[in-house]
């Protein structure tokens, strides 16, 4: 395979996908005001204490994040599916594993990166200080990608299964653990006075191997689901 | 001899041949499995001294931590049949790796609950957010996300297939998220009460613990068979084996 094929698919599939996305804004839109809805129901069904509110906000953006990130993940692939473009996609003589990290990193573009553009809000409605909420930013920016990533083997596993969308979360959030670990772990050992680079580097690392491993994974569950 | 080895295996991977087999094995395992739980309750009640600091509460460790033990161990061996039946398309690999997924998740469950009963007296709490309590939780997790996964897809090689993958993507993940759990839990609890920091046990308690695993081990493959022997005969309804064996004596099946 040579290398002009493989980048021209890529951008190719980057593009077509962004395009799409961008024709039905309102998919994109609804992902992130249940992103901002979830994070502001926890001062009413907690406390509006800022002491308290600041404790748990690394927390409460974080799972809101995992279960915005999973809401979308339908749309990944299901509708390739449903029109017979994704048989043609198999077919293609580029690797599959290729082409789904394309799809997925044009799907992070449109669901993962407005989480991340988002969070600073919400940090402050939440009372984080400036440096937590550089650092929220920093963690959602590593760990989205993985959570896109892994939600992608999810969402081609339960592709065209009845109940799919409820499923897919049963499937993937206990995946999300590790992501969520460290992504809260950074902001509350920086609020903390400790140091956070661990942290940093864990995600760093859990992106770099999702992408390695995960791709793969995908097609393999993408090859069952449409045989 | 390697060949020979070679084409019994391939003789028994077939399922006409292994439904005959399992058959014959379930009763010797049922009877090793009775047996060896009839030796380790005897010996957790009667044999295993009192604890000097719990009382007699500690016994529970006798069901608890075997239980906690084969709800790992099955998680694993579900992963290498998936990872068999995967590569070279066994049927019976993916039918014992489903088979094997609800007695796993039933220990997974019997592991929190014994659990949770000997905290009480111990810890003054059911539950506690410990890095052991809590990754047996996910595991209870992914074996529920593998069984539904399994009853949502229609088609049984379609099912068998994505949830020996899932199987696959979980055991991947399950070492990364027990030491998250493990590191997550240092770092907010400080020093937690935990199993492990008990005194020496006596050996007496080690022995009787292992009789238990054992017994639950047999139980788990006696069990296993019949589940597999169960999803043989539905996967297989359309062969001409299953079909002459049932119309031959529907009585006799329905029995066993």
């Amino acid at each position: 395979m040579n290398q002009s094929s493989l980048s021209g698919m890529w951008r190719a599939m980057v593009s077509r996908d962004l395009t799409l996305a961008m024709r039905r804004r309102a998919d994109v839109l609804t992902t992130l005001f249940f992103f901002i809805i979830v994070v502001s129901l926890f001062p009413l069904g907690v406390s509006p204490e800022m002491e308290l509110l600041r404790s748990i906000a690394p927390g409460v953006i974080w799972v809101a994040a995992l279960l915005a990130s999973m809401l979308s993940l339908g749309r990944l692939f299901s509708d390739d599916f449903q029109d017979g473009t994704l048989e043609q996609m198999l077919l293609l003589p580029q690797p599959l594993s290729v082409l789904v990290l394309a799809k997925v990193f044009a799907h992070w573009l449109v669901s993962g990166l407005p989480l991340v553009l988002l969070s600073p809000l919400l940090g402050m409605q939440l009372g984080l200080d400036s440096d937590g909420i550089v650092l929220m930013m920093v963690t959602l920016l590593l760990g989205t990608p993985v959570l896109s990533l892994i939600g992608a083997v999810g969402a081609a596993l339960t592709l065209g299964v009845r109940g799919g969308g409820v499923l897919v979360s049963l499937l993937v959030l206990p995946l999300y653990i590790p992501v969520l670990i460290f992504g809260t772990g950074a902001v509350d050992a920086a609020t903390s006075g400790m140091d956070y680079e661990g942290h940093l580097s864990l995600l760093g690392a859990f992106l770099v191997l999702s992408v390695v491993l995960t791709p793969l994974g995908t097609a393999a569950a993408l090859r069952i689901s449409v045989e | 001899m390697v060949s020979e080895n070679a084409i019994a295996w391939y003789h028994f991977s077939s399922p006409k041949n292994f439904y005959p087999l399992a058959g014959r094995l379930i009763p010797w395992f049922w009877g090793l499995a009775v047996i060896l739980l009839v030796v380790g309750l005897y010996m957790s009640f009667f044999v295993a001294p009192t604890d000097y600091k719990q009382g007699e509460s500690y016994r529970i460790i006798f069901v608890h931590v075997p239980a906690a033990w084969m709800s790992m161990f099955i998680y694993l061996v579900m992963a290498a049949y998936a990872i068999i039946g995967l590569t070279w398309k066994l049927r019976m690999a993916e039918m014992m790796a489903s088979a094997l997924a609800p007695t796993g998740a039933m220990f997974t469950f019997l592991a929190l609950w014994t659990g949770a009963f000997w905290g009480k007296p111990t810890w003054g709490a059911y539950w506690v957010w410990d890095a052991r309590l809590t990754s047996e939780l996910i595991l209870l997790f992914l074996y529920i996300g593998y069984m539904s996964l399994q009853s949502a897809i229609d088609d049984p090689r379609r099912a068998a297939r994505a949830s020996a993958l899932l199987a696959i993507v979980g055991v991947i993940n399950l070492p990364v998220i027990y030491w998250s759990v493990k590191w997550w839990n240092t770092l907010h609890q400080g020093a937690s009460v935990s199993p492990t920091m008990a005194p020496k046990m006596a050996s007496i308690m080690i022995t009787t613990m292992l009789v238990m695993t054992f017994a639950f081990w047999m139980y788990t493959i006696a069990v296993v068979l019949m589940r597999a022997r169960r999803v043989i005969l539905e996967r297989e309804r359309q062969t001409s084996w299953v079909m002459e064996m049932v119309n031959a004596d529907p009585q006799a099946e329905m029995k066993k």
